[in-house]
């Protein structure tokens, strides 16, 4: 069984946010980047089947050459084999641009099970992969927590609102991961060693046989007209409660006339 | 958020990427699953054994080992592993120190395959969990006048005698003894003592106010059999302790550097936020930046040291000499920049929201150990003097 990983690398969850000068972009000096902890648990995922059922692991990544500090952690972590796209030289990507170039290389590996986390901590949209599951023609399950292996098929546990919910689907298959009980290990020394020796592919857009510039910069399907942080918090009314009783009484002529909630 | 690192001297762009790379994996694992816990840890006097497997996986036992599947790390790295396990806290570090330099090095320095086939695969995934018994409880500084005996008996050996301040001793699997052959004129030799051995007890130390999310017990051996083999053939004399202290000694003199990152960032942080007068932080003043100056400096001197060190140990140019240099100052420097945050703390120092008083609790443990401060202050009186003030064991 061989896996696929595509992993985002974004910035830590723990950033300060700024906006950056374009106004459509983050200012990304001083962001400490990561690979997005969804993609985490689905590698996590990966390696608990390969350990299991035997099989390889290959982390993809479309992005600038510090990403390749993602792939290295994957490599450390157990992964295989590691694959950049080249993202120099390209405007901004869209969901579908990323897709479209993830897509273009799966299709010249051998993926049984194609994973990533279910969104990336960057922009939240969670459009890659059920996107990559049309571009590559497969079944896509999202929300995955868990999954049993059959004979050509997965039976995949989605976490849906309030319950769980169990769907099979034929191999290959891409899968969106949750967060689930696995959770991510951390590379071991001995792992970092032997990521340090391996070789990380880099593929451009063109190698692939994609015109990237087509569909990116000001000819993508998504373009970011503003980015703006959400206005600051308004410092807090404390109601005083010597007289519990006088306080409900303000607390309720607030919530009338000010908030004018009730 | 995590630890943003101390580095006043782009001491970084000393480091290899490896070495960086190894750091940052230790830092992360510190920032995430020690830190949430150990204070409580150390509140209750409990070791925190569910961390044994994880540190298992990352390759923390032994890294320096190049065999049984283990890294091969230099010594560097090992010390950059050091420093942030004692920056969580120097009880875990304690635990590392062990099962890594006092343990798995002597077995896979002085013993025989079987013993290294045995014990060593066991201890790199904590399965086994090793002691170290050296000190006596009337001998400390002085080890060559230990009182435990190990007698000839057909092909077997009989243990008799106590040791004391043993970390991890209850909770091992295997105890490196050192004892002597005979009688008390006997050369010292080292025995692999195992648990659940006829006559092998050991009674933690009760009342403990430092390490304490560590365990430190005596043991006692009283006609302990031990078979032939259980001794470890390669060494013979003092120094086969002494030459696994100097490793250790080794590593805590990183450690030391790592307990102050922890002290000095809490202190720091806390003086940035904390308004008293004029609603101005407490780091506009002067008396408080004098601390905060102080420390950032001693903790750079000492990362130099320990960078320095490190390097020679790869180069096989260390001395037991440039040893004790580094573990008297860097845990000196530990001590007083605990002192200090605890005063900037002020009253918030003493409290377990923050890690300044566990610190301050744990470096007078390793004040001590491992050659107390004053000790290594006459070793390196000998060495550039070449008079010995005392009568010291050599390695």
């Amino acid at each position: 069984m061989n896996h696929v990983v595509c992993i985002a690398y974004v910035p830590d969850t723990d950033t300060k946010i700024k906006v950056g000068a374009s106004g459509t972009s983050i200012d990304e000096a001083g962001v400490k980047w990561i690979v997005s902890p969804y993609d985490e648990y689905a590698l996590e995922a990966a390696l608990r089947a390969k350990e299991a059922k035997g099989g390889t692991v290959t982390v993809l990544t479309y992005g600038p050459a510090a990403a390749e500090t993602g792939l290295r952690d994957g490599l450390a972590r157990g992964a295989d084999e590691a694959v950049r796209i080249a993202s120099e030289g390209v405007g901004e990507a869209d969901s579908l641009a990323v897709a479209t170039l993830l897509a273009a290389q799966i299709k010249t590996m051998k993926a049984d099970v194609v994973w990533l986390g279910n969104k990336g901590v960057g922009t939240d949209a969670q459009l890659v992969v059920p996107m990559l599951g049309e571009l590559l023609d497969l079944p896509h399950v999202t929300l995955v927590t868990e999954l049993d292996w059959k004979d050509g098929s997965v039976v995949a546990h989605r976490e849906i609102e309030g319950a769980t919910e169990i769907v099979e689907a034929p191999l290959p298959v891409v899968i969106g991961a949750q967060k689930s009980k696995a959770e991510p290990r951390y590379a071991s020394l001995k792992g970092i060693m032997a990521a340090k020796k391996k070789q990380i592919a880099v593929k451009k857009p063109a190698d692939l046989g994609v015109d990237i510039a087509s569909m990116s910069g000001a000819n993508a399907a998504v373009v970011w007209t503003k980015l703006e942080l959400p206005a600051a918090r308004q410092a807090v009314k404390l109601v005083p409660a010597d007289d519990p009783a006088k306080a409900a009484e303000e607390l309720l002529r607030l919530l009338r006339e000010e908030a004018k909630v009730l | 958020m995590g630890f943003p690192g101390v580095d006043f001297y782009g001491i970084d762009e000393m480091l290899s990427e490896d070495e960086r790379a190894v750091r940052d994996l230790v830092r992360e694992f510190v920032d995430e699953e020690v830190l949430p816990i150990i204070e409580e840890c150390a509140y209750e006097g409990r070791f925190p054994k569910e961390l044994v497997p994880k540190m298992a996986a990352m390759n923390l036992y032994g890294p320096t080992i190049p065999e049984y599947g283990l890294p091969g790390l230099n010594n560097v790295a090992y010390g950059l592993i050091t420093q942030e396990l004692e920056r969580g806290d120097s009880g875990l570090r304690s635990f590392v120190s062990v099962q890594s330099s006092l343990v798995m090095f002597p077995i896979y320095k002085y013993g025989s395959q079987e013993q290294k086939d045995r014990w060593i695969p066991a201890l790199a995934k904590g399965e086994a969990i090793g002691c170290f018994g050296l000190t006596e409880p009337d001998f400390g500084s002085n080890p060559n006048g230990m009182r435990t005996v190990a007698k000839k008996d057909g092909d077997d050996w009989i243990l008799n005698g106590a040791k004391a301040w043993i970390t991890n001793g209850s909770i091992a699997d295997v105890a490196v003894v050192w004892a002597k052959v005979g009688g008390s004129d006997g050369p010292i030799r080292g025995f692999l003592v195992e648990k659940g051995m006829k006559g092998f007890t050991a009674p933690e130390h009760r009342m403990k106010m430092s390490l304490r999310a560590s365990v430190t017990s005596q043991l006692a051996f009283e006609d302990v059999r031990l078979p032939g083999a259980n001794m470890l053939p390669g060494v013979e004399g003092i120094k086969g302790p002494l030459s696994c202290l100097t490793q250790a000694r080794y590593g805590i003199s990183w450690g030391g550097i790592g307990s102050a990152m922890a002290t000095y960032q809490c202190a720091l942080d806390y003086a940035k936020s904390r308004k008293q007068f004029k609603d101005r932080p407490i780091a506009s003043h002067q008396m408080v930046q004098a601390k905060l100056a102080f420390m950032i400096t001693e903790i750079t001197k000492g990362q130099l040291l320990a960078l320095r060190l490190g390097r020679m140990k790869d180069a096989g140019t260390m001395t037991p000499n440039h040893v004790s240099m580094a573990k008297r100052n860097n845990v000196w420097v530990a001590r007083e920049c605990a002192k200090l945050a605890r005063e900037i703390l002020g009253a918030n120092g003493i409290v377990g929201e923050y890690p300044v008083f566990r610190h301050l609790a744990n470096i007078e443990s390793v004040f001590t150990y491992e050659g107390t401060h004053d000790i290594h202050t006459l070793i390196l009186g000998q060495a550039v003097t070449g008079i010995p003030s005392y009568n010291p064991p050599m390695e």
